[in-house]
C-alpha cells in the first residue's frame, strides 16, 4: 500500500530478470503492472494510459539488441519513455532580452508559491543577479508579512503595497520599479487560487498581462494526486504556463505529479523545492529523476553530495585502511560525520540503485545514528581501535555508559566486524556482486 | 574516481543499518526516557517572551462575515467544475453494462484518489452486486454505486468534535505543509463563537514567517484570543503558556496552531508528540485534528500514518473541497486507519467549513 514507484518497479524487473524471453503476453503483464504502479504513485489516469501506450509503441517499433536481455530492453523503453516526458536535462529559467526578467508564480492554495518565490530570489541574488520580489498574493491574511521576513532573510528586496487591493496595480507598479532601480529580475508572487474559481483566474491572466512575463511557473505539490491533470489544464488553458516548480519533493511522495504536470502543459520541471530552508532549491534533473522512479538510483546527486562533504584524500585514506582491515571506530565516527553532512541518511540510502527495497523503515536509520554514535563515544581509546577485545564486562558498561543496551552494542561491534572483514575479502579480488551484510549489496562495478 | 567514497558510503551504511533492526524498541525507549526527563517541567525557563494579544473586534467582524443566506451548498461547490461519475453514467445509460462500463467506474474511482487497490475492489463488490441483483442496465446502477459508496463510511460513528466535560476544551491542529491548517482554525474559531464559546488561539507555529501573523487576523476576524511567542519560540512553550492563559480565563476552547512538517521528518514529529505532551501535563488534548488537502494522493496515507504515530490524531479535517479534487484519500484513510473525516473545508470565507456527511458526501460525488 505505500509502496512507492521505484519499489513497485523494482518487483516487477526484479520478476524480470529472472526470466527468459519474453512473450507478448508478457510484455502485457509487465505494462499491465507498470500502469498499476504508475497510478499508486499518483500519476494522473490519462497520462497513465498515454505513458503506457506510448511504451508499448516503442516496444512493438524497437529493433532487438543483441546485448540486451528483454527485461533491459523493457527498462530502456521506460526510461525513454520517462525521459520522453520528463524532458533529458536540467532547464533553467528563460533569457530575458531586456531586464528585468519577470518570473510569475502561480499555483493553488498552499503549494508552496510564496515559499518558493524567496527560494527562487535567493537562488538568483547567489548568481550575482539582483532580483526584486512583488507580493502580490493580497488575498491570504499575512502573506505580505510572510514575503517580507522572507525577503530579510535572504537580503532580497521585497515590493508590497499593505493597503492595496488590487494586484494588478500592484504587478505594474513593480515591474516599473524594476525597470528603474535596475533590476535584473523581477518575481512575482500570486495568490494561491483554484483552478475551477474562474473570477480569480481571470485575476491571474490581468497580473499576468500587466507584467508580459519570460517565464509562467506552475508551483505544485509533490504530493499532489489525481487532480494534477486537471489543476495543469486549467492553468495551462488560462496563462502560458512555462515551466514548473516541484515542491515538497523531500517527503516521500514520489514522481506521480511531476510525470502528470510535465505531460499536460509539455513544459518542463525547472526547479524542485527539497527542504524547509531557504537554500532548498534546486535545479530540476529530469533524467536524474527518471532514473530515480526506475529504481536505478540517484547516483549523479549521490556522487555530487558526497563529493562535498568527504575529504577526498581523508575517503583516500579510508579506503587503503578498508583494505588493510585497519578500519577502526573512531575513523568509521568520521566518515559517519560525513555522510551526515550528505543530509538524512534514509535519504541518501534513497539514492542508491535498488535501495529503495531495503527493509529499513525511511526515516529510523537517522535516528540510530546518535545511538551508534553515542556507543562508539563510550568506548575507551583502546576498544575503539580494537574492537575484538570489546567482550562481557565492557559491552554492559558501554551500554550503560550510551544509555543503549547490550544487544544494540553486540549488534553494533558484530556488524562492524563483518563489514570490515567483507571489505577485505572483497578487495582480495573475488568479483560479483558481493553481498553486505544487513542486505546491502554493492551496485554493479562497484567492488573495490 | 568515486568509487572510494562510495565504499565508505556503503560501509557505513551497512554498520548503520544494524541497528536498525531494533529500531522500534529504540524508539519508544527514547520516548519514555524523554518523558521521564521533561517529567519535571520548569516553564519558566521553557518561557520566551511572551505576548498575548486580546482582539475583541466586534468592529471588523461585520465586515469580513459573508452573508449566510447566499452560501452554494457542497453539492454546487463539489460538483462545480467537473462531475464524478454522472458524465460517465449518463454515457451509457440506456446500454446494458458491459466491460467498459465497470471499466469507467473503476477510472472515476481511481481518478477521486481513492486509490488503485480500493477502486478494484468497490468495483469488484458492485460488479457482484449487479449480478446478484440482476442489474443490467445502466441507470438502475446509479443506486447500487451511491449505496456502495456510502456503504463504506460507518454510519454509527460520532463525527461531532469532543469538548471537555469541564475545563478548557484543547484541540490540537497538524498537517504538512500548505493543507490549510491555520484557516482552518480560523474558520473554527468562528463557529465557535457563533455557537457562544470564549476561543483562545495558540500560534505555536513558530517556524513560518508570518504564521502568527496570519492568526491573528483569523482571531480578529473571529472574536478569539490570540496567544504567541518571538518566532522560532519553542512550540511547547506557546502551547503550555497558551493552556494556562485559557484555564486562568476560563476560556472555552483553545485551539493550537502548529507548523506544518513533512512527516518524514523525525525531529519535527517529536516535537509535535512534544506538544501534546505538555499540554496533557496540565489538562487534556480532546482532539488531534489532522489537515488533509483534497488534492492529496496517495501520500495522504502515510502522512495519516506517521502523524497518528506521532500525535493519536482523532479526526481528519479534508479542505479544498471546492476544487475538483475529490478528496477520496480521506475516505481511504478513514477505512484504513479508522480515523473519522469530521470537517470539511469548501471555500477560502470564514464560514466555509462544515460537518462532514457522508452522505452528502457521496451525493455531491454522484449528483
Amino acid at each position: 500500500m505505500f509502496d512507492t514507484l521505484s519499489t513497485r518497479l523494482d518487483d516487477i524487473f526484479t520478476r524480470l530478470r529472472s526470466r527468459g524471453r519474453l512473450n507478448e503476453k508478457q510484455v502485457d503483464e509487465v505494462l499491465r503492472e507498470i500502469r498499476v504502479a504508475l497510478l499508486e504513485a499518483d500519476v494522473s489516469l490519462k497520462v497513465v494510459k498515454a505513458f503506457v501506450a506510448d511504451v508499448r509503441a516503442r516496444a512493438e517499433g524497437a529493433e532487438i539488441h543483441k546485448s540486451l536481455t528483454p527485461a533491459q530492453q523493457i527498462i530502456k523503453l521506460v526510461h525513454a519513455a520517462l525521459i520522453g516526458v520528463l524532458g533529458s536535462e536540467a532547464v533553467g529559467l528563460e533569457v530575458a532580452p531586456r531586464p528585468p526578467r519577470v518570473v510569475v508564480m502561480a499555483g493553488l492554495q498552499g503549494s508552496g508559491k510564496t515559499t518558493a518565490a524567496a527560494k527562487l530570489g535567493r537562488y538568483l541574488k547567489g548568481q550575482g543577479r539582483r532580483p526584486l520580489i512583488a507580493a502580490c498574493d493580497l488575498r491570504r491574511p499575512a502573506a505580505i508579512s510572510q514575503l517580507r521576513l522572507l525577503g530579510d532573510q535572504t537580503g532580497v528586496p521585497v515590493h508590497a503595497e499593505l493597503e492595496a487591493t488590487d494586484p494588478v496595480g500592484v504587478a505594474s507598479r513593480a515591474l516599473e520599479l524594476a525597470r528603474t532601480e535596475g533590476f535584473t529580475d523581477l518575481i512575482v508572487d500570486t495568490a494561491g487560487r483554484m483552478h475551477v474559481d474562474s473570477d480569480l483566474m481571470a485575476e491571474l491572466s490581468a497580473v499576468t498581462a500587466a507584467v508580459s512575463p519570460h517565464e509562467t511557473l506552475l508551483v505544485c505539490d509533490a504530493m499532489t494526486g489525481q487532480d494534477a491533470v486537471n489543476v495543469a489544464e486549467s492553468f495551462g488553458a488560462q496563462v502560458d504556463v512555462t515551466g514548473i516548480v516541484l515542491t515538497k519533493l523531500d517527503g516521500d511522495a514520489r514522481g506521480g505529479a511531476a510525470l502528470s504536470m510535465t505531460y499536460v502543459t509539455g513544459r518542463p520541471i525547472k526547479f524542485a523545492g527539497v527542504g524547509e530552508k531557504l537554500t532548498d532549491l534546486e535545479p530540476f534533473h529530469p533524467d536524474r529523476m527518471a532514473s530515480r522512479i526506475l529504481g536505478m538510483g540517484d547516483m549523479l546527486t549521490l556522487i555530487e553530495k558526497a563529493e562535498k562533504a568527504f575529504d577526498q584524500d581523508e575517503a583516500k585514506k579510508m579506503e587503503e585502511k578498508l583494505r588493510k582491515a585497519e578500519f577502526t571506530f573512531d575513523d568509521f565516527l568520521n566518515q559517519m560525520q560525513a555522510l551526515k553532512k550528505m543530509g538524512p541518511v534514509s535519504e541518501v540510502l534513497g539514492m542508491l540503485p535498488g535501495m529503495s527495497k531495503m527493509p529499513i523503515g525511511d526515516a529510523q536509520i537517522d535516528e540510530q545514528l546518535p545511538r551508534i554514535e553515542a556507543i562508539i563515544r563510550s568506548m575507551t581509546r583502546s576498544e575503539r581501535n580494537a574492537p575484538a577485545i570489546i567482550k562481557g564486562s565492557r559491552r554492559a558498561r558501554i551500554a550503560r555508559g550510551s544509555g543503549t543496551t547490550v544487544q544494540e552494542v553486540n549488534k553494533l561491534v558484530k556488524q562492524f566486524d563483518d563489514v570490515r572483514k567483507l571489505v577485505k575479502t572483497m578487495s582480495g579480488g573475488k568479483g560479483g556482486r558481493p553481498k553486505l551484510p544487513g542486505g546491502l549489496k554493492l551496485p554493479p562495478g562497484m567492488g573495490l | 574516481m568515486d568509487t572510494q567514497l562510495l565504499v565508505i558510503i556503503l560501509v557505513v551504511l551497512a554498520v548503520v543499518a544494524s541497528l536498525s533492526g531494533l529500531a522500534l524498541g529504540a524508539r519508544d525507549r527514547r520516548r519514555s526516557s524523554e518523558e521521564q526527563t521533561s517529567a519535571t517541567p520548569d516553564p519558566a525557563q521553557q518561557r520566551g517572551p511572551v505576548a498575548v494579544q486580546e482582539t475583541q473586534a466586534q468592529a471588523t467582524t461585520a465586515a469580513t462575515t459573508p452573508s449566510v443566506g447566499r452560501r452554494p451548498s457542497l453539492r454546487d461547490r463539489l460538483t462545480k467544475s467537473r462531475a464524478f461519475l454522472s458524465d460517465r453514467l449518463s454515457e451509457v445509460l440506456g446500454g446494458g453494462l458491459d466491460d467498459d462500463t465497470w471499466e469507467d467506474i473503476e477510472a472515476a474511482l481511481i481518478q477521486a484518489d481513492i486509490g488503485v487497490e480500493a477502486a478494484r475492489r468497490i468495483t469488484e463488490d458492485l460488479r457482484a452486486k449487479a449480478r446478484e441483483r440482476r442489474i443490467t442496465h445502466a441507470e438502475d446502477l446509479r443506486g447500487l454505486v451511491a449505496e456502495e459508496l456510502v456503504s463504506l463510511f460507518d454510519f454509527e460513528r460520532d463525527r461531532a468534535l469532543a469538548f471537555a466535560p469541564e475545563g478548557v476544551t484543547v484541540w490540537l491542529v497538524v498537517g504538512v505543509n500548505g493543507t490549510g491548517k491555520t484557516t482552518t482554525i480560523g474558520k473554527l474559531a468562528k463557529d465557535l463563537e457563533r455557537r457562544d464559546k470564549s476561543v483562545a488561539l495558540a500560534a505555536a507555529d513558530t517556524f513560518r514567517a508570518a504564521a502568527d501573523e496570519q492568526l491573528a487576523v483569523w482571531a480578529e476576524r473571529s472574536g478569539a484570543h490570540l496567544i504567541k511567542h518571538q518566532p522560532g519560540a519553542d512550540p511547547g512553550a506557546v502551547a503550555y503558556d497558551a493552556f494556562a492563559f485559557a484555564r486562568a480565563r476560563s476560556i472555552d476552547v483553545l485551539v493550537v496552531d502548529t507548523a506544518g512538517r513533512l512527516h518524514t521528518r523525525v525531529p519535527l514529529m517529536d516535537e509535535l508528540g512534544k506538544v501534546r505532551r505538555v499540554i496533557e501535563k496540565e489538562g487534556k488534548v480532546q482532539e488531534v485534528l489532522l489537515v488533509i488537502d483534497a488534492t492529496a494522493g496517495q501520500n495522504g496515507l502515510v502522512q495519516a500514518r506517521e502523524f497518528a504515530a506521532a500525535t493519536g490524531v482523532t479526526g481528519v479535517v479534508l479542505t479544498k473541497l471546492d476544487g475538483s479534487a475529490k478528496g477520496g484519500i480521506a475516505l481511504a484513510i478513514e477505512s484504513t486507519f479508522d480515523i473519522p473525516i469530521k470537517l470539511i473545508g469548501i471555500g477560502e470565507s470564514i464560514d466555509d467549513l462544515e460537518p462532514f456527511d457522508p452522505k452528502t458526501y457521496v451525493d455531491a460525488l454522484l449528483s
